[in-house]
């Protein structure tokens, strides 16, 4: 085991955890820390083996590097992918210099984004439309040609639109870990690069689809459920059905009593908890293929929530630690 | 005249063959080394000698040999790094072409020390003609029982191979070399666990750069503490510059480590001075990716003293007002440079460079190469020097590998000096038409 200190809150976890599963640990178990310490992810996915690293969204900086060795380490590290040590400690929203680092990388990050959010089906549950209001600037300071592609379907379902893409390869780990021959991959470099499949419009596997729950942008989208209708018109629903090839929980989106769309359950992290397959997401688009079980649970903060019934327990549980919050900052 | 361990006799003809390199002493290293030294015996002999790596980063060589993991029933690999690509930079293409068997004969020198059964030499795409002279050394090595099986007659065992990368700056970054090593997209790992632990196909390996590898051959036959006479302080030995710019005579020279820079430049052993008479304008002393120093902080340092060519006193000053030795790739810059415009063609180089792995690098080497652009250009605007100033900010330690600072360093650098002259092509348009070069390119076009 060992002992972590992160924004002055300390915990006991295991050898080997990172830095960032210590934070989420730490927000999970006390209600009263705020869950900013656990730093924002775009690439890191913690289902998918060796994501992670390469967005420098979670930065933070090691103060003291061990009990053994409580050296600070010279420069901000990924949280992602440093394993904690005994006696380390971490500074993240309490270090200015932490969030100047992320400040200029959310910058980096949207200089080439196009902010097309108002026709783009991703906005409502866009990680980088949260992080860029948590952390972005303004007004942008990028005043040239922003780079463009073109969009690519790959295969029936899936739509690539690699303008709004961010390269955090969490699609091409999922293609090399869940599914079982791999199809994607990166081409050319630099900010040139890009995710493309090698044989476009031929991929099929039963679990592609979850190339989509996985994309935190709107690179990767439904081709089922595109311009359907914005997500915060449509209310999720956990529901689950007979499934041979995946566990068949999911979550509906439903309007009225259609079924817009089929994903993957999310946790608070916004990670998928299960994968599903190919026939539950595109397929199942009747309200009576599925057992709707309850709402599911949306964060009071995002814009889908709007409207959005659930579990009123928790919903007060929400509202009292606000408080608490507000008053402890008082 | 200073001492030479290395291209002491490149001009003897025919050194490139194996029969004239023995002949002038070569291989006495590795028959020394495993008929008389046990591989510890050479590892702490390097230790001794105080010898660093001189690809850029100056890491001491015996400290990385002995992070060495050396688990039972797991090979360990010998990887050298001549993935010489950094602009500026063209000394361990001189030692491959002329005196290829000098490397080979460290190669078998060092993996007799690490164990290494198998060791490979990474040679950037653009020296092809040069991994052929390698490879005929290699062969020559071969038919000369000097590689293959029980080399000279003892248990040691070695193979060495050549493998030629494509081209990629980045592959010159250990782990993005050992990714292309083993056949796939040169992108650096994230780190760690660092080779030393699992490097190339999970295995411990060293990564060494060209020069590293063949100053072992001095230091096994001459000894470490007589190898750690030479040179100054922590900077021990010879090493090797590429000069190049405006200076009159432009090649690679051997050094002794502590040679005062003013010497260098001026002295007719080496740089000859400047070209045509000319002043001094600054000096990029180790790479293009090292900070640029202007004439009076390049000679002296911050506090007066005679700036020397070593690891410690070129570092003098931290990156306010000094610089880094790096990989040696010494540019010297006369009165009529502009320093924008030649940090555009750096800036340039980096965007183009850049593997596209993380953001910062990814984005930010591309911004800068723009705003850059535009200012040579003369559609500058008065905001796109801090703009510069505060990117490079946030690329610098926020990056994966070193080729995020290596892009930073040298806007950081060029604007803390030279900030008037960035101003000059914003606030006067008009005047860059005037710049010498410009100029003659203009008339060429209507000639």
């Amino acid at each position: 085991m060992a002992k972590v200190t992160i924004d002055g809150h300390s915990i006991e976890v295991p050898d080997g955890t990172t830095i960032l599963q210590a934070a989420r640990m730490l927000v999970d178990n006390n209600p009263e820390v705020d869950a900013k310490v656990a730093p924002p992810t775009m690439c890191y996915y913690s289902k998918l083996k060796t994501s992670g690293g390469y967005c420098r969204t979670c930065v933070v900086k090691v103060t003291k590097g061990s009990e053994k060795d409580p050296r600070p380490m010279p420069k901000p590290v990924a949280s992602c992918r440093t394993t904690v040590m005994d006696g380390m400690e971490v500074v993240n929203i309490t270090s200015p210099e932490v969030l100047e680092a992320r400040k200029g990388v959310v910058e980096f990050l949207l200089i080439n984004h196009p902010l097309d959010c108002p026709i783009c089906d991703q906005a409502g549950e866009c990680h980088l439309q949260d992080l860029g209001y948590e952390h972005g600037l303004a007004k942008t300071r990028y005043d040239f040609s922003r780079r463009t592609f073109n969009q690519i379907d790959i295969g029936p379902y899936i739509k690539l639109h690699m303008t709004r893409c961010i390269m955090c390869f969490r699609c091409i780990k999922v293609a090399d870990q869940i599914t079982n021959n791999r199809y994607q991959g990166m081409l050319f470099r630099g900010d040139a690069s890009e995710i493309s499949t090698y044989i476009e419009k031929a991929v099929d596997n039963d679990f592609s689809g979850n190339v989509i729950d996985v994309c935190p942008v709107g690179a990767l989208t439904d081709r089922t459920f595109r311009f359907k209708s914005r997500v915060w018109f449509t209310k999720p629903m956990d529901a689950h059905r007979n499934c041979t090839k995946c566990s068949g929980k999911a979550a509906v989106w439903l309007k009225g009593n259609d079924v817009l769309r089929v994903t993957a359950r999310k946790d608070q992290w916004g990670e998928a908890i299960d994968w599903i397959c190919n026939e539950c997401r595109f397929e199942k688009k009747d309200a009576k293929d599925w057992v709707i079980e309850k709402p599911s649970h949306i964060d009071r903060h995002s814009v889908i929530s709007q409207n959005h019934y659930e579990n009123l327990a928790q919903l007060k549980l929400d509202i009292s630690k606000q408080q608490k919050q507000i008053a402890g900052k008082k | 005249m200073g001492k030479k361990l290395l291209i002491h006799n490149d001009n003897v003809p025919g050194i490139a063959t194996l029969e004239v390199y023995r002949q002038n002493g070569g291989y006495a290293s590795v028959e020394k080394a495993l008929k008389t030294m046990t591989p510890a015996d050479v590892v702490e002999e390097v230790k001794k000698s105080g010898l660093r790596g001189r690809g850029g980063a100056g890491f001491p060589t015996g400290m990385k040999w002995s992070f060495l993991a050396k688990p039972e029933g797991v090979e360990r690999y010998l990887v050298c790094n001549a993935d010489e690509s950094e602009p500026g930079t063209f000394k361990d293409r001189y030692l491959m072409e002329k005196i290829p068997h000098a490397l080979i004969e460290g190669m078998i020198t060092s993996s007799y020390a690490l164990g290494a059964k198998t060791s490979y030499i990474y040679i950037r795409g653009e020296y092809f003609y040069v991994a052929r002279i390698v490879e005929k050394a290699i062969d020559e090595a071969y038919a000369a029982g000097l590689l293959g099986k029980n080399i000279l007659g003892t248990n040691f065992s070695h193979d060495c191979y050549v493998q030629v990368g494509a081209g990629a700056y980045i592959c010159g970054e250990e782990t993005a070399l050992l990714e292309s090593l083993e056949g796939k997209r040169g992108n650096p790992r994230i780190k760690p666990p660092f080779p030393a632990i699992a490097g190339l196909y999970g295995c411990p390996t060293v990564v060494n750069n060209v020069e590293t590898i063949a100053a072992v051959c001095p230091i096994v036959m001459m000894g470490g503490d007589e190898y750690a006479k030479i040179g100054i302080g922590r900077s021990t030995g010879t090493k090797l510059i590429s000069a190049s710019g405006h200076i009159n005579k432009p090649g690679v020279y051997e050094i002794e480590l502590g040679l005062p820079v003013e010497e260098f430049i001026y002295s007719e052993e080496y740089c000859g001075g400047i070209i045509n008479g000319r002043k001094l304008k600054a000096v990029v002393a180790g790479g293009s990716s090292v900070p640029i120093l202007p004439a009076e902080l390049i000679l002296k340092n911050d506090k007066g003293e005679a700036r020397l060519m070593s690891y410690e006193s070129l570092s003098e000053g931290g990156f306010a007002t000094g610089t880094m030795l790096g990989s040696g790739g010494f540019i010297v810059y006369d009165e009529t440079t502009s320093i924008v415009k030649n940090l555009y063609t750096f800036a340039r180089f980096y965007h183009h460079e850049s593997c596209g792995q993380c953001s910062p690098c990814r984005e930010g080497t591309g911004w800068m190469e723009k705003i850059l652009h535009r200012i040579v250009e003369g559609q500058g605007k008065p905001s796109d020097v801090d703009l510069l100033w505060d990117i490079q900010r946030k690329i610098e330690g926020n990056t994966i590998c070193p080729l995020g600072d290596a892009a930073a360093w040298p806007v950081a650098s060029a604007i803390r000096h030279f900030r008037h002259e960035f101003e000059e092509y914003i606030n006067h348009p008009e005047r860059i038409k005037d710049v010498k070069h410009y100029y003659s390119v203009h008339q060429l076009a209507g000639a």
